[in-house]
């Protein structure tokens, strides 16, 4: 039992963190723009101009061999394991640089296209994705299907020349707004079961018919898009891993979703020494028996959670998958960094809501957070079932068409 | 990376497991409530057999050799079925032994188990509190840990009390902290010697062997245990109680589990209604996070010494609020039954209830990370 790297994991890190020493002075430096740090004349606070230097930066670690570590060489990876694109990770925190842009399109909708595209999309899009040329978003959740992501509404129809027309809406779309491309789930055959009649798209976001909308937040800031589809055309090659079998493209991509999670551990700055600090900060608060209780439990469990992250990277290096219990990570996560901001709070007064203060924007942040990737409800169904082996509940939407499901919805009502 | 067991891990507790197994401690358990003392099964020679007694101590002195991690495997084992061993108090006791010259022609009767140490737990100051001190016998204010008058150059005498020792009674040595000068030094302790008393005493969960221990100038070896290790004791004992704690997580959650596939009610399996199948996922929440900190506590003890203490308090804390609501979920899980003593919850709940007060109690630990944390932070 160790932490420690192997000889080739430790030439690796080696390799990576001397690589960062000689161009780390090249990392854009991001500002807040709504609160610049006066300490930091240089930084970016234009948003344009935050993601054009972050699309630059993320193809000098693209082709520094720092992104895509797990990516098959061909489609300009590294061909290594989990364990290297972890490193990298670490050390680009360790240096104090921005990480890549595109996280969610290198980390699970490359992945996605690398398991079920064609050759020809494999060409065009990985080498664009993985470079920050092209930015992409994952086009999944809708108003009416988040956690039951089954139930997507947004309709595909094909017409005689083979090409489609999409019509529909998308919520919850991150990046959206400066996405190239968006990998998207839609309905192209009502008439089947629900999980059965789904199709993966590749969806040119400048495409005519495609209206994107930021969608303001408790916090006030716009992190998430609302993505209008508008009778959209696409191509017949748009279509990736085949007509019908939308749903086990998804569940691919939730896959990968599920490791990024899993080895985020702390990821997102929700962590015990953070939290700490918060409180040591509070000359009284600190000494008082009460904040120290929240404070050990709620830092306990999140130190936990980094030593699952552990297990999960020992579990991915000897070939496993990491199964559903990684969402367990998050729901300690979550409900630890919400426990932490009220108490926080509660020690330090309304200051700490000041707009701007960082614990008041983890505060507005956590409530959506929640349902993030699956509602806490739903992720606490799966596991019960597919790690606990606890029955189903009844289910209304099995072995019957998708069309006819909201009558029966109705009916059961 | 490698936070995994190794084969010969999985072995020593399919090999506990196995062992373990031969016994009906739990039947046992329940007579010993109804006063039938006699019916809990000696242990002690089966540990010996199993090689346990001598886990923490080095080959040279007729041990295992092996760490602390292989210890709570052990401990979550006779976790699981509430098996009275006496390793609580006897590992950390051959801990501080181990690491002091003075202590080492002490060592090979208890790798054997041919004797029996019994550790007198005492709390190290923490960034509040300067001072060690010990487990009240009453109410929450902490006395200081006994003191120590020299007498020669390897030997004192110890005056003072620690109450709720584990395995204290019948235990041959005992070994822990005393203050000398002030100073906290390492001393062991003949039980048999004059000025020694144990009063054994019994509460709640009749499985827990338990001792006031008094001693009213006791003759003790003094101990060269460097003073890093003397804490380290009670962060051992605080891993170990979490790995026990944990093995009974493990038990309760999957007989909760199981009783919710096979109990139907309004036609269906309760597993299948989400309040029932959120509050066992709760108990596997907490099981799981208990045993990553496991993980932390048995690599930090010699990987990284300085987090050994918030790894260990934090394991602590974890395993003790999920055994808490591992024995309670039990209990609802299976309604009424789950309340009688016919069933075996209440054991599972009686365990959740002492352990919880025992060592400085969970609470302890729990303050334990916040003060090292904020210390940290400062």
């Amino acid at each position: 039992m160790d932490l420690d790297d192997t000889p080739e994991q430790a030439a690796h890190r080696a390799n990576v963190r001397a690589w960062l020493e000689a161009h780390k002075g090249e990392a854009p430096v991001i500002g807040n723009p709504t609160h610049p740090d006066p300490t930091q004349p240089d930084a970016i606070t234009d948003e344009a101009e935050i993601i054009a230097a972050r699309r630059a930066w993320q193809g000098k670690l693209a082709e520094a061999g720092l992104a895509g570590v797990t990516w098959p060489k061909e489609y300009g990876g590294q061909g290594l394991g989990p364990i290297e694109q972890v490193i990298c990770n670490q050390e680009i925190a360790n240096a104090g640089v921005p990480g890549i842009l595109d996280a969610i399109g290198v980390g699970m909708l490359g992945p996605t296209i690398i398991a079920h595209g064609s050759e020809e999309q494999k060409g065009r899009y990985l080498g664009p994705m993985l470079h920050g040329d092209e930015v992409w978003c994952q086009l999944f959740s809708e108003p009416a299907a988040g956690s039951d992501l089954a139930a997507v509404q947004t309709r595909a129809r094909q017409d005689e020349d083979g090409s489609w027309r999409l019509s529909g809406q998308k919520v919850w779309t991150t990046n959206a707004q400066f996405s190239s491309y968006g990998l998207l789930l839609a309905r192209t055959d009502p008439e089947q079961h629900k999980h059965k009649g789904l199709t993966m798209f590749v969806l040119p976001m400048d495409a005519p018919g495609v209206t994107v909308r930021g969608l303001r937040q408790i916090s006030g800031e716009a992190e998430f898009n609302e993505v209008f589809l508008d009778d959209v055309k696409l191509d017949e090659d748009a279509v990736v891993g085949g007509v019908g079998n939308g749903w086990g493209t998804a569940l691919t991509t939730l896959m990968f979703e599920r490791v990024t999670i899993g080895l985020g551990g702390e990821g997102l700055g929700f962590n015990s020494t953070r939290f700490a600090k918060g409180i040591a900060s509070d000359a009284h608060g600190r000494r008082d028996p009460e904040v120290r209780r929240q404070l050990g439990e709620i830092a306990s469990e999140l130190l936990a959670v980094r030593f699952t992250g552990y297990r999960t990277l020992t579990a991915l290096q000897k070939g496993q998958i990491p199964g559903p219990e990684a969402g367990l990570a998050k729901v300690t996560i979550v409900n630890g960094a919400i426990k932490a901001g009220d108490l926080i709070a509660d020690v330090l007064g309304p200051d700490a809501l000041a707009e701007g203060s960082e614990w008041a924007y983890m505060i507005s942040f956590l409530p959506g957070l929640k349902s993030a990737g699956g509602t806490e409800e739903i992720l606490r169904n799966t596991i019960g079932e597919r790690v606990l082996g606890l029955p189903p509940e009844p289910r209304l939407d099995k072995g019957i068409p998708f069309s006819e499901l909201r009558s029966k919805e109705g009916a059961a009502a | 990376m490698n936070l995994a067991l190794s084969d010969e891990q999985v072995f020593l507790r399919e090999a506990a497991r196995g062992a373990l197994s031969r016994i009906k401690t739990l039947e046992a358990a329940r007579a010993a409530l109804d006063g039938e003392q006699s019916a809990l099964p000696d242990l002690w020679p089966l540990a010996c057999e199993a090689g346990w007694p001598g886990l923490l101590i080095d080959e040279a002195h007729g041990g295992a050799g092996l760490d602390a991690f292989d210890a709570m495997l052990v401990l979550g084992e006779c976790g699981r079925v509430l098996a009275p061993v006496a390793l609580l108090g006897h590992l950390p006791a051959t801990a501080i032994l181990g690491d002091s010259p003075a202590g080492a022609e002490l060592l090979e009767a208890l790798a054997s188990g041919q004797r029996r140490a019994a550790y007198l737990p005492a709390m190290p100051p923490n960034d509040l509190v300067d001072g060690w001190c010990v487990d009240p016998a009453h109410g929450s204010a902490r006395p200081s840990a006994p003191s120590a008058s020299a007498d020669g150059e390897r030997d004192a005498r110890v005056s003072g009390t620690f109450a709720f020792v584990p395995d204290a009674p019948g235990a041959d040595v005992l070994v822990g902290v005393a203050l000398l000068d002030g100073e906290p030094v390492g001393v062991a302790i003949e039980a048999s010697a004059s000025g020694v008393e144990i009063e054994s005493v019994r509460r709640y969960d009749a499985t827990r062997a338990l001792g006031h221990v008094t001693l009213s100038d006791a003759r003790a070896t003094l101990l060269d245990t460097p003073v890093q290790a003397l804490a380290g004791a009670w962060h051992l004992a605080q891993s170990l109680i979490a790995a026990e704690s944990l093995g009974s997580v493990e038990t309760a959650l999957e007989m909760s589990v199981a009783y919710a596939k096979e109990r139907h009610t309004f036609g269906r399996a309760i597993g299948s209604y989400q309040a029932v199948k959120h509050a066992l996922t709760e108990v596997l929440r907490q099981q799981e996070n208990g045993r990553s900190l496991l993980y932390y506590a048995g690599w930090s003890r010699i990987g990284a010494p300085a987090e050994f203490p918030l790894a260990a308090s934090a394991a602590r804390s974890v395993a003790g609020r999920a055994l808490d609501n591992a024995a309670r979920t039990m209990i609802s899980v299976h309604g009424g039954i789950g309340a009688t003593w016919e069933h075996d919850a209440p054991l599972f709940f009686r365990r959740a209830q002492l352990s919880r007060r025992l060592l400085g109690g969970t609470g302890a630990a729990t303050d334990r990370v916040a003060g090292e944390l904020i210390a940290q932070a400062a």
